[in-house]
This record gives structure tokens, C-alpha cells and sequence, in this order.
């Protein structure tokens, strides 16, 4: 790959291909950056620049996230609240994604252009009718407001992406352990699981994603630390004078790395295809 | 074993009819070939027999037992797919193990089981492989294997050797006949190549746009087609078809290019033309008249070998045809004249409307 790379392009096309790559990645990691400057400064550095770099560099932000605020109970709240509407968007997603893509249904096309259309609200515009269910149902600042919220916002997203997963499952396939004897609910656990288990590492890492940094239904939902999630959390660290940003940066970044490991473990998952030698081909 | 039936079974998918009436007894333990081209509706019949698809209308019988509302594991069939369909997240031996452990069979007879069949068909080093680590000739088998590991009511093949090359093909066809023969399972077959059908089938449905239109033993069908259509798709290369004018009913006499036959036929045609076919094999292009058959002077146009003889194609009453060349000594030139000769009594009439051979 290396070799043909470099026979294929002139010296200065390479060079000028890793600019565009390092400008990418600039953009991109640039907040991320900053960040991670501002949580290394000390408090009265934070807001004055120059310089750019801190010139005291200090971990006291990430002493005091864990000291002054109940950050391992937002920490808990998030994953437990982005895993379980994980396992939920999956469960409820991949057995519609299933019927819609291998079963004899009417309408599919239909039931898909509805699904999608529900993701299509803006969230402000539901935020205040689903507070009125989410109050009488009597789950206010509870996990499960939050849950059963994002399932219902995820699984538009999940049934999209797990369909086509389950549509790239060759339909011969899909016959076949029919006649081998499965009912169309072992066929699905048995054989189109396995087989589409990129497509739900995929959709798994979305939604759970989503759930993590999800901030408006939170900001709502929620009152108090007993369920309040990592953007809400985070957002509301009192501040005694001013707001503490080193604090904010500190915590930031730290939220930011199981995603960070999450993806990087399933990258690979994500890319290699699992049904190569299924068919002729 | 079981005798499949069918009842005026009908499909539609929306609006176009697929399977127009089929009404047919395949017998218990009978080898039986659905062959057509492709689109003719034949791996649609394959479905309905394994409850893939249900019938629009009409019923399936497997002997007594009224199948139409069976799911496929109720049937009890076995199916070996075109692309062979294996589980590529599975082994070998998982492949071939699955149908049993769906009748949840005990794992020391599965170990048994699978064991056998894969020394049948030679896949006892490759147990442990996946599919995707496999040639298609072994995938072939694997799916093969799949199917025969249990003893189902019936077999059900759609094209599964189109997929490998010419000479795998040939020695897969033997392969399978001989396991046929073993097992006595009734087995449907479905191909779109009429070799791989006359070669394999007990007997035979030749099928267009969803309508049989014909059934029989291969070589019955060969030597009496029951229509244009059928004895165009059945016979390599396919017969060659003249338009001929009827000169007298009573007894019927025919002009072929100028030459006069009197044909033994069922019917009598009604207008005042037919159309004749002759199959290649029955015509010789000779360069000596025997004056015997019908012997007219040609140009030849194109030879194409086939090793034991060749074909020659030449131009006779405005058409093209073919014919086995029998030329003594020396092979002939592009464009020389040769002697096209056609036994009288291998020409086979139809009527021009209906296509029925009379």
C-alpha cells in the first residue's frame, strides 16, 4: 500500500495531502485541545491570554472535580442511563430492523418514512409535552425518564442503520436456516445476529454516544445529582465567585475518554464485514 | 420420502402471475427436474414446496398431508441454494451440524452424523475451516452436506452447480445422481441448462412463463417436444425451424425448401402452411449425395469444431442452419459448396399458430 502510495503521487501532492490531513485533524481535535490547556492552567491564568500555554501548569482541576463536586454519581447516572438506553434502542431496534428488512410486511417503505419522520422534531418542540408524561408517570429525576426519552429518540437512528445491516444478509441465507428448521425468531438470534454484528456495534456506539452527551432532555428532566447526567452536571458545577472553567475543562475531557477507548476497541469490529464467504463471491 | 402434488396452485406476486395452473404429481422417490428460462417461475414452485412462499391459490400435498399452511421445518424438506447460503460465522462442521441441532439431535450423534457425511463427500480435513476459506467446489459440498445430513421428506436443489466451472459441474451431476440412487429421497431439481435437466432428471417439466409445457422423461421429450418453445430450449445446439407450405391435406404433403416429404403427423393441419423442425445432430453437410434423403447444394458459411466431429453452419431456404460435417478427406474452406442432407423422417411439424407439434 505504502509503495503504490508513493509511486502514485508526486513528492509535493504527498506533502500536500498531510497538510490537508493535519488541518482535519486540527479542526477537529481543536476544542478538544483547548481543553485540555485550560484544565492544566491554574485559576488565574484560565482567563487571560497570553499566554497560550500555562505557564504554572497544575492538576488541581482534576483534584477538585472529584473532591468538590459528586462527579462519580453524574459519572454512574451517565453510564448507567447511556447503557441501559443502549440495550434498549438495540433490543427494540434490531427486532423491527429484522422485520422490516427480512420479513413479509406491508408497507415497509412506509413504516421506515414514519420512523424517520419522528427523529425529525426539533427536541424543544417535544421537550415540554414529554415533561408533562414524564411528571405524571411520576419519573421526574429519576433514570428512567431519561431512558425510556432517549430509546424512544434513538431507535429512529437504530432501525435505520440496523436494517440496512440486516438487508446486506443474504436472503438465501435467510431461507436457508428456515429450512434448517429455525423459526423466523431463531433465524434472527441464531444466524442474523452474528452476522449483523457490526451493524450493532455501529448503532450501539451512536446511541450510546447520544445518550452520554445529551444535554436539553437532562437539563429537564432532572433536578437533582441523584440522576443528573455528565453535560448537566458539568454545566451547573457551582462556581463560588465565577464560573469555573478549569473545572469544567477538567471534567470535560475526563467524560470524553470511555468514548474515546469505546470506539477505538470497536473500531475494527466496525470496518471488517462478517459475511465474506456467506455466498458465491 | 413423499409424493408432492400439486392442485391448481397459483402465484401472483402484485400483479404479474408467476405461476399461471400447475397442476402435478412429482412420485415418491423421483428424481425430478423443473428446467425453463430463467424468469419462467421455477424457483418460485421450488419455494412453495418449501414453504418459503405460500401459494396464491390451490393446494400442496405431500402424499395425503395438505401443506399449504406448514412452516418449512414442518415440511421436513432440505434445500441446497445457488449461492449454497452457508452460515459464514460458522464452521464447517457447525454448518453441517445446524439442521440437527435445530430437531435437537444428541451432540454424539451429531458428532457421528456429521462425521459421515463429510467423509462422503470428502470434506473431513476441512471440518474446522469457515466458508469463507473454502473453493466453491467445497462450498458446493458443504451446502450439499448441510442437506443430507438428515433424512428429509424431500430434496430441493435451485441450480446448485450453476455456480461451479465445466468440468466440476460434470462430475457434481454424476455425484449427484449416484447419491439419488443411495438415498431414494425424492429430489427436485430446478436449471435453466437442459444438459444438466435430460442428464439428471427421471423425469422432467419444461417450463415458460409459468406454465408447463411439457412433462416427461428427458429422452421422451427430446424425441416428441410438444411445441415449438420446447423443442427450441431442449437440444444443444437448438433446432432449426423453416416455414414450409402444405401442398395437399389429404394425404398431407409438404414443401421443405422445394422438396416434397409426406410426414406421418397426429393432426392434420388446418391452413396451408406449417413450420419445420429439424434437430443439428440429424443434418449432415457432406461433400457426396447418398440420394437418399433430402439432399440439397449449399455454402458454408462457419465451422466450429467440438473435437470428436465439428459444426457447420451453411444458409439453406434463407435460413441459417447447422449441421455435423462429414466431409471425407480434407475439411472444407469457408465458402465452399457442400451437400446439406435431412432424413425425411427426422423432421418434426408444428402448427405456425398454436406451436403445437402436430
Amino acid at each position: 500500500m505504502n509503495s503504490r502510495f508513493k509511486t502514485q503521487y508526486s513528492k509535493s501532492k504527498v506533502v500536500g495531502l498531510y497538510l490537508l490531513l493535519v488541518m482535519t485533524i486540527l479542526y477537529c481535535a481543536g476544542p478538544l485541545l483547548w481543553q485540555f490547556i485550560t484544565s492544566l492552567k491554574p485559576d488565574t491564568e484560565v482567563i487571560r491570554m497570553p499566554p497560550l500555554l500555562p505557564q504554572d501548569a497544575t492538576l488541581d482541576h482534576y483534584v477538585s472535580i472529584f473532591e468538590g463536586h459528586p462527579f462519580l454519581r453524574i459519572i454512574l447516572n451517565s453510564a448507567v442511563v447511556a447503557s441501559l438506553t443502549t440495550l434498549l434502542s438495540l433490543i427494540i431496534g434490531s427486532l423491527a430492523a429484522f422485520g422490516l428488512a427480512k420479513l413479509d410486511i406491508k408497507y415497509k417503505a412506509l413504516i421506515l418514512g414514519f420512523v424517520l419522520s419522528v427523529s425529525m422534531f426539533p427536541p424543544i418542540a417535544t421537550v415540554s409535552p414529554l415533561y408533562i408524561i414524564i411528571r405524571s408517570l411520576g419519573l421526574r429525576d429519576t433514570w428512567w425518564a431519561l431512558i425510556l426519552t432517549y430509546t424512544t429518540f434513538s431507535l429512529p437512528l437504530s432501525i435505520w442503520i440496523l436494517t440496512n445491516f440486516f438487508r446486506e444478509v443474504p436472503d438465501e441465507i435467510y431461507r436457508a436456516a428456515r429450512v434448517d428448521g429455525c423459526s423466523p425468531f431463531q433465524t434472527f438470534y441464531k444466524i442474523m445476529l452474528p452476522l449483523a454484528a457490526p451493524g450493532i456495534v455501529t448503532t450501539a456506539i451512536l446511541v450510546f454516544i447520544f445518550s452520554w452527551n445529551e444535554f436539553l432532555f437532562a437539563l429537564t428532566f432532572t433536578s437533582t445529582p441523584a440522576s443528573r447526567t455528565i453535560p448537566v452536571g458539568i454545566a451547573l458545577f457551582p462556581g463560588l465567585h465565577e464560573i469555573p472553567w478549569g473545572d469544567i475543562a477538567a471534567a470535560s475531557l475526563v467524560v470524553t475518554i470511555p468514548l474515546i477507548i469505546l470506539v477505538f476497541v470497536f473500531q475494527r469490529r466496525i470496518i471488517e464485514g462478517l459475511t465474506a464467504g456467506a455466498v458465491k463471491g | 420420502m413423499a409424493e408432492i402434488r400439486f392442485e391448481k396452485v397459483k402465484k401472483r406476486f402484485k400483479d404479474v402471475m408467476v405461476i399461471r395452473e400447475l397442476t402435478l404429481t412429482i412420485n415418491s422417490g423421483e428424481f425430478f427436474v423443473f428446467v425453463g428460462p430463467s424468469g419462467c417461475g421455477k424457483s418460485t414452485i421450488l419455494n412453495m414446496i418449501a414453504g418459503l412462499e405460500s401459494a396464491t391459490e390451490g393446494n400442496i400435498y405431500f402424499d395425503s398431508t395438505m401443506v399449504n399452511d406448514l412452516s418449512p421445518k414442518e415440511r421436513d424438506v432440505a434445500m441446497v441454494f445457488q449461492s449454497y447460503a452457508l452460515y459464514p460465522h460458522m464452521t464447517v462442521f457447525e454448518n453441517m451440524a445446524f439442521p440437527l441441532r435445530m430437531q435437537k439431535t444428541s451432540r454424539e450423534i451429531i458428532g457421528k452424523e456429521v462425521e459421515r457425511v463429510a467423509s462422503i463427500l470428502g470434506l473431513k480435513e476441512l471440518l474446522h475451516r469457515r466458508p469463507k476459506e473454502l473453493s466453491g467446489g467445497q462450498r458446493q459440498r458443504v451446502a450439499l452436506g448441510r442437506a443430507i445430513i438428515r433424512q428429509p421428506k424431500v430434496f430441493l436443489m435451485d441450480e446448485p452447480l450453476s455456480n461451479l466451472d465445466a468440468r466440476l459441474r460434470v462430475e457434481m451431476r454424476s455425484e449427484l445422481k449416484m447419491l439419488h440412487q443411495e438415498l431414494k429421497i425424492t429430489t427436485i431439481y430446478v436449471t435453466h441448462d437442459q444438459a444438466e435437466a435430460m442428464s439428471l432428471a427421471d423425469r422432467m417439466a419444461v417450463l415458460s412463463k409459468g406454465e408447463i409445457q411439457q412433462c416427461g422423461a428427458p429422452t421422451d421429450i427430446y424425441l416428441k417436444p410438444a411445441n415449438i418453445f420446447v423443442a427450441g430450449f431442449i437440444g444443444s445446439p437448438p433446432m432449426s425451424f423453416f416455414r414450409c407450405a402444405v401442398k395437399k391435406h389429404q394425404p398431407l404433403e409438404i414443401d421443405i425448401n422445394g422438396f416434397i416429404i409426406l410426414p406421418s403427423v397426429e393432426a392434420i393441419p388446418e391452413g396451408d402452411g406449417v413450420v419445420a423442425g429439424i434437430r443439428p445432430e440429424d443434418i449432415t453437410v457432406a461433400d457426396q449425395r447418398l440420394e437418399r434423403d433430402i439432399e440439397d447444394t449449399v455454402s458454408i458459411e462457419f465451422i466450429e469444431p467440438v473435437g470428436a466431429f465439428s459444426w457447420a453452419d451453411v444458409i439453406w431456404g434463407g435460413a441459417k442452419v447447422r449441421g455435423i460435417l462429414d466431409f471425407k478427406g480434407k475439411g472444407p474452406e469457408i465458402g465452399e459448396n457442400a451437400i446439406i442432407r435431412v432424413p425425411k423422417d427426422k423432421v418434426i411439424l408444428f402448427d405456425p399458430d398454436s406451436g403445437r407439434r402436430l
